[in-house]
């Protein structure tokens, strides 16, 4: 039974700085995603504080976890924890979006960096990363595999056809995240291509699937901590979030997956998460 | 009798792809950081394979944008990987992530495609490969070998387990003779002459070699001995050896079982612009179009004038008439 409540008031804060952090990147360079940024964060915030295995001072080591954001577009969300964690100086992530600067707005492959993969493009991480899982399988190795995915891309066909590989080579080191917001590029998930029942499409795809709700702090430790939720099968944690969560009125509105708020919107943002 | 790593000693009809996955199969017996990946294809050449290590061994399915992408994963974790499916669905089905996955992160992932051009014949247009080096060669980082024939895959299969970074390599007709008939320096990016003739070069990928060493005799008969080259490498291209070309021929040709539009043809176009070649310059080859015909792929090449008898008819009227 989880009851520090000093542990979820520290993650709390840490979701809080993140957020002020994305929003000050997002609204500095104009960029878009800021809401499928932020339905990620308590999510970010267990996985980087809690759940991986990773050192910044030995970022190439054979035996970290891999954390795999395969929805690449969220990428704010990744340099911002990266940068709290030393992955990233300060003066790097003031480059993101910048003419020469060193982060785009999706991310590119930089191991030192603590960025595992090429992302942009959806529906190629499931696949990277059963490739990396079953290297460690291959190699005996202790390592785990986390594959960060949206649910609008799940709408990718390569994401079926790497759940299927995944199960198939009983890749149990292997733990899908989806970020299930609901709202994608252009409106509602469920009225743009339906996905549900959605759980029982990745049971049957041969996962062990839990469904939380991706933003209490016990339920996301509580699954990370418990994986893989069966020996010899893949874990699927599917996390109801929402869309620009801790922005009010970007809260549940689809229009925030690319709109950058004005001066007025910003401050008022700001507010909100003081 | 077969001789070592298949290759028969009497230069009889042997199976190019056997040849290179007898030899890979060998290394990857010594070498456990060789994994190979297929698309649910190609059986009769792996049934070894699967024996060494069935868990280094992966039939991925049919699904080969994911095979590319399990393959990314593996390189990225170290292994050397290979990847073997048919041209079309290889290349272009998983095209995307042969892009941002393996060529934009630069990994060691090999990427083996059978059936350059029209190498299976009647199973018609799906299976024909006339675009595949044209969209290879546009992505950085990518290197492209068409072996032109056994001993050249043979050689490739050596080389190959070595090299840095994303390699296509493209299997064209199997059955074809040797023409390489003495041992052979062949190294990735280096062409090789197999007849030293004058006036004419003769520039050619893949397995097309094989009638075009058929066509010099044709010629020969209408007084032309034309330069014989391998350009088994189409990217990086010998360079080097087309500029010597340019230098010393007074008319160039390619050959190639590929559309004209983007393949070798194209590729040696660029060096002879760039240097100013003055002599008459030539591209031999699938002219655009698809092929829609049923049949072998030897009628089909004949359809498209890359038969021995088409090249040579090409050559003397495309030389002749410029003289």
């Amino acid at each position: 039974m989880f009851q520090d409540k000093a542990e979820v008031a520290k993650y709390e804060a840490l979701a809080k700085e993140l957020r002020k952090e994305i929003l000050d990147m997002i609204y500095r360079t104009k960029s878009p995603h800021i809401g499928s940024s932020l339905s990620m964060v308590d999510l970010f915030t267990v996985l980087y504080f809690k759940i991986l295995s990773l050192d910044s001072k030995n970022p190439k080591n054979e035996n970290r976890d891999r954390f795999v954001l395969s929805k690449g577009h969220g990428c704010a969300t990744l340099f911002a924890v990266l940068g709290k964690k030393g992955f990233l100086e300060e003066e790097e992530i003031k480059t993101f979006a910048q003419d020469g600067g060193c982060l785009g707005q999706h991310p590119n492959r930089d191991i030192e960096k603590g960025i595992e993969i090429t992302s942009g493009s959806l529906g190629h991480g499931l696949s990277v990363s059963a490739g990396m899982a079953l290297a460690g399988k291959y190699n005996n190795a202790n390592y785990r595999v986390f594959a960060f995915l949206g649910d609008g891309e799940l709408d990718e066909g390569t994401v079926w056809e790497g759940a299927l590989f995944s199960s198939h080579h009983k890749l149990d080191n292997l733990t899908v995240i989806i970020d299930r917001n609901r709202l994608q590029a252009l409106g509602e998930g469920e009225k743009i291509i339906n996905l549900e029942p959605l759980a029982e499409k990745w049971e049957s795809f041969g996962f062990r699937v839990k469904e939380i709700d991706g933003h209490n702090f016990e339920e996301i430790i509580k699954s990370l901590e418990s994986v893989p939720f069966e020996k010899g099968k893949p874990s699927c944690i599917i996390a109801n979030t929402i869309k620009g969560k801790g922005i009010s009125f970007m809260e549940n509105d689809f229009r925030w997956h690319d709109k950058c708020p004005d001066e007025m919107e910003y401050q008022k943002a700001l507010e909100e998460l003081k | 009798m077969p001789g070592r790593n298949g290759i028969s000693k009497s230069f009889g009809r042997i199976k190019m792809r056997k040849v290179f996955f007898k030899n890979l199969q060998e290394l990857a017996e010594k070498d456990k950081n060789i994994f190979l990946l297929v698309a649910d294809l190609g059986a009769k050449f792996f049934g070894d394979f699967q024996k060494i290590d069935p868990k280094r061994f992966i039939n991925a399915g049919v699904a080969e944008a994911n095979m590319v992408d399990v393959a990314a994963g593996l390189a990225m974790s170290g292994k050397n990987v290979y990847c073997y499916s048919i041209i079309p669905f290889l290349v272009m089905r998983g095209l995307e992530q042969i892009r941002v996955d393996i060529c934009y992160n630069n990994l060691n992932v090999k990427l083996l495609g059978a059936g350059g051009g029209f190498a299976y014949g009647a199973e018609g247009i799906t299976h024909h490969a006339i675009e595949d080096i044209a969209i290879m060669r546009s992505l950085p980082n990518m290197t492209i070998v068409c072996p032109g024939d056994a001993k050249e895959a043979e050689l490739l299969a050596k080389e190959s387990v070595g090299y840095k970074g994303p390699l296509y390599i493209r299997f064209g007709r199997d059955f074809d003779p040797l023409v390489h008939k003495r041992e052979i320096d062949f190294k990735i990016g280096k062409g090789i002459y197999i007849n030293k003739g004058t006036e004419v070069c003769l520039i050619v990928t893949g397995t097309m070699l094989h009638t075009v060493n058929k066509a010099l005799d044709l010629l020969k008969n209408s007084n032309l001995d034309p330069t014989l080259i391998s350009m088994h490498t189409v990217k990086p291209l010998d360079e080097e050896m087309i500029i010597d070309c340019a230098k010393n021929y007074k008319a160039i040709f390619t050959v190639e079982d590929h559309n004209i539009l983007g393949g070798l043809g194209s590729a040696v176009a660029e060096v002879l612009a760039e240097n100013n070649y003055q002599g008459k310059f030539k591209r031999i080859g699938v002219k655009d179009k698809y092929c829609s015909l049923v049949g072998k792929t030897d009628f089909l090449l004949k359809s498209q004038g890359l038969d021995k008898e088409g090249i040579a008819q090409t050559i003397l009227e495309e030389y002749k008439g410029n003289q």
